[in-house]
């Protein structure tokens, strides 16, 4: 059964789904620290990635599913903290370009530290490997990992939403993502709001690093990098100032890759990262703000 | 020329560089020539993002094109069958003297920054960023695959190996002298105007984007020398013209201190002379009769740990992105306003 144009069938249509499924919750984990600290984390992938190798130790010393996954929110949750105090808290203040190389420099570190330790065979985390094979709905085949994918994807952003609108404190993020300085002033406690922007971003990133070492077990020091270069193209696409315009373009970019990578034939896949990106950099300079931010506000100089 | 003293400083570390390689055994002395073109490449950075405050992930593409460039034309014709088969026609039975393939790496790396740039140069900030990254990886991405105009995923095996001390010492002069000609011109003095101030360098009638666009053509030059220069070294492959090349030589540039040429070249050589000794030490060394062993992969960790800590402690570098001068009052111009 396929879709007639480009032979794309339901398991490609599904893995999409499931891939911009969880490259928006990467841009959602970006956009939240950027909306506080106006800081682009080029070292969020090294966070996926280090959740992945807790994964695969645990899978290693053959802890059951729980504990492994405990084991992966633990570490991811730990260095994100680290990172805020080493990295995030000096930085503050500094213009976005130097945060932006300094996070690059935190991720080469992370990779290094990865690539010491684990050697650049990698390992593999298997104790979610049952969910990669198929589930049979109505004559179509499609793995599980791409329903849980796009069920956890949604749930994370459901409890974000109600978190951010429904609570004091989700109020305060919203204001001091609106105007940071302006915000204190009226009772936001500036460290309070970062730590808690921190930990969810942590905490997606955990969920993220779950989801696609089911996807790909095998995890190498430089685990979701890429990914992470394709999620920041499609955040900045998309329009990092918003939170929805960020998750729609992290969704975007996901979905397209995914689609497209299943659908065209290897001879033309292959140059698929090159049109991506060409298409990244057009919609940069057609619309600098982002591709789905339609509010009316000027920047200043 | 009132300023030409600040020449002195880097031409002086670079010769002193050039000099003391010409000491050491010859194994050793291939870390004194990487270091050399590793000058050339952080010099053609920081003509573009110290002179203009905006950031560029996108110049190594510049130094493939370069080496691509310099490659295809020099290894010999009996040898471009067995190492490229798949490539053009009309690249087959070309061939080019060292020199030539030098000059036209060059002049290919400076027309590819101009094409690049013309769209490109309107943006600034992440977006830039971004946009940059994004040309880094479609030009790895092409030279991964395309085997009509290269080696594709191989090494550039064949390519004489001609890049010794004195070659990659007189470019790394050439690139600093060409650094210091555009900073010291009428251009360089524009463009350094729009980072310190954009809306204030407007007002006099500077133009942002043709200022922008300038620099990036000479400092894609520059690349695409640096380039050529290191495909004459070493058998380039496509992942060492890549991701690892980009963060080591901007490390390089902020640990240096991006805005001034000096600090260009300070950072290049003390980021290459300690990521060499590491490099070594990792082999096994001894100093002062300790004997020293360090897992692979140390030097990245150390590279990686001074880089942030650098950003963190002191973001305008080593040299506080200042020019060394001679007498009279150190320059504090930029150093207050780095951006990068």
């Amino acid at each position: 059964m396929t879709v007639a144009i480009l032979n794309i069938d339901w398991q490609t249509l599904a893995d999409g789904l499931a891939l911009g499924a969880i490259y928006a919750l990467m841009a959602v984990g970006i956009g939240l620290v950027f909306g506080v600290l106006r800081l682009v984390n080029f070292a969020y992938g090294q966070l996926v990635m280090a959740g992945a190798f807790a994964l695969a130790l645990a899978s290693q010393w053959g802890w059951p599913v729980w504990a492994a996954i405990v084991l992966c929110f633990a570490v991811v949750l730990t260095l994100s903290i680290a990172m805020e105090h080493l990295v995030f808290r000096p930085l503050r203040g500094h213009s976005p370009a130097v945060m932006l190389v300094a996070t690059f420099a935190v991720a080469f570190l992370m990779q290094s530290i990865a690539l010491l330790w684990f050697g650049s065979l990698g390992k593999i985390a298997t104790s979610l490997a049952y969910l990669n094979r198929p589930w049979t709905l109505a004559g179509v085949d499609i793995r599980k990992i791409a329903v849980v994918a796009v069920v956890v994807a949604v749930v994370c952003l459901v409890l974000l939403q109600v978190l951010l609108t429904r609570t004091e404190i989700g109020l305060h993020m919203r204001a001091a993502s609106m105007d940071f300085s302006t915000s204190r002033m009226l009772g936001v406690r500036a460290n309070r709001v970062i730590s808690l922007a921190v930990l969810l971003s942590g905490a997606l990133a955990a969920v993220v690093a779950v989801m696609l070492t089911v996807q790909s077990p095998l995890v190498t020091p430089d685990f979701a990098l890429r990914d992470t270069i394709v999620v920041l193209a499609g955040v900045v696409v998309g329009g990092l100032n918003r939170p929805i315009p960020a998750t729609l373009g992290g969704f975007t970019i996901g979905f397209a890759t995914g689609v497209l990578g299943g659908a065209l034939p290897t001879n033309q896949s292959q140059y698929l990262p090159a049109l991506v990106f060409a298409a990244v950099i057009l919609v940069l300079l057609v619309r600098p703000r982002g591709l789905f931010d339609f509010s009316k506000t000027v920047e200043r100089v | 020329m009132r300023h030409l003293e600040e020449l002195i400083g880097p031409v002086v570390l670079v010769a002193a560089a050039a000099l003391l390689g010409t000491l050491v055994s010859i194994s050793t002395q291939t870390y004194f020539t990487d270091t050399l073109v590793k000058v050339s490449i952080v010099v053609a950075l920081y003509v573009f993002i110290g002179n203009s405050g905006v950031l560029s992930f996108g110049h190594i593409s510049f130094v493939a094109l370069g080496a691509w460039t310099a490659g295809v034309l020099s290894v010999p014709t009996s040898e471009k069958p067995a190492i490229m088969p798949n490539l053009a026609h009309f690249l087959v039975h070309r061939h080019t003297g060292n020199v030539t393939s030098l000059a036209i790496a060059a002049i290919v790396g400076g027309i590819a920054a101009f094409v690049v740039g013309i769209p490109l140069m309107r943006l600034s900030g992440l977006a830039a960023g971004i946009a940059t990254f994004a040309v880094l990886e479609i030009t790895h991405n092409i030279l991964t695959y395309e085997e009509r105009i290269g080696p594709g995923q191989n090494a550039f095996s064949s390519v004489p190996e001609t890049t010794g001390l004195r070659q990659a010492g007189i470019a790394a002069v050439v690139c600093v002298v060409v650094a210091f000609a555009y900073a010291r011109s009428r251009y360089g003095r524009l463009l350094r105007a729009t980072r310190e101030d954009d809306a204030a360098a407007r007002a006099v009638g500077a133009s942002v984007y043709r200022q922008r666009l300038i620099a990036f053509t000479v400092s894609g030059f520059l690349a695409g020398l640096a380039g050529g220069l290191y495909v004459h070294l070493l058998p380039v492959q496509v992942n060492s013209v890549y991701l690892d090349l980009t963060f080591i030589t901007l490390a390089m540039l902020v640990v240096g201190g991006a805005t001034s040429l000096f600090g260009a070249v300070v950072g290049a050589l003390a980021v290459s002379a300690l990521d060499s000794w590491l490099a070594v030490a990792e082999n096994g060394t001894s100093v002062l009769g300790w004997h020293i062993d360090l897992p692979p992969g140390t030097a990245e960790i150390v590279v990686g740990i001074l880089m942030a800590a650098v950003l963190i402690l002191r973001p305008s570098g080593l040299t506080g992105g200042r020019e060394l001068r001679l007498r009279g009052v150190p320059w504090r111009g930029s150093a207050s306003r780095a951006q990068v």
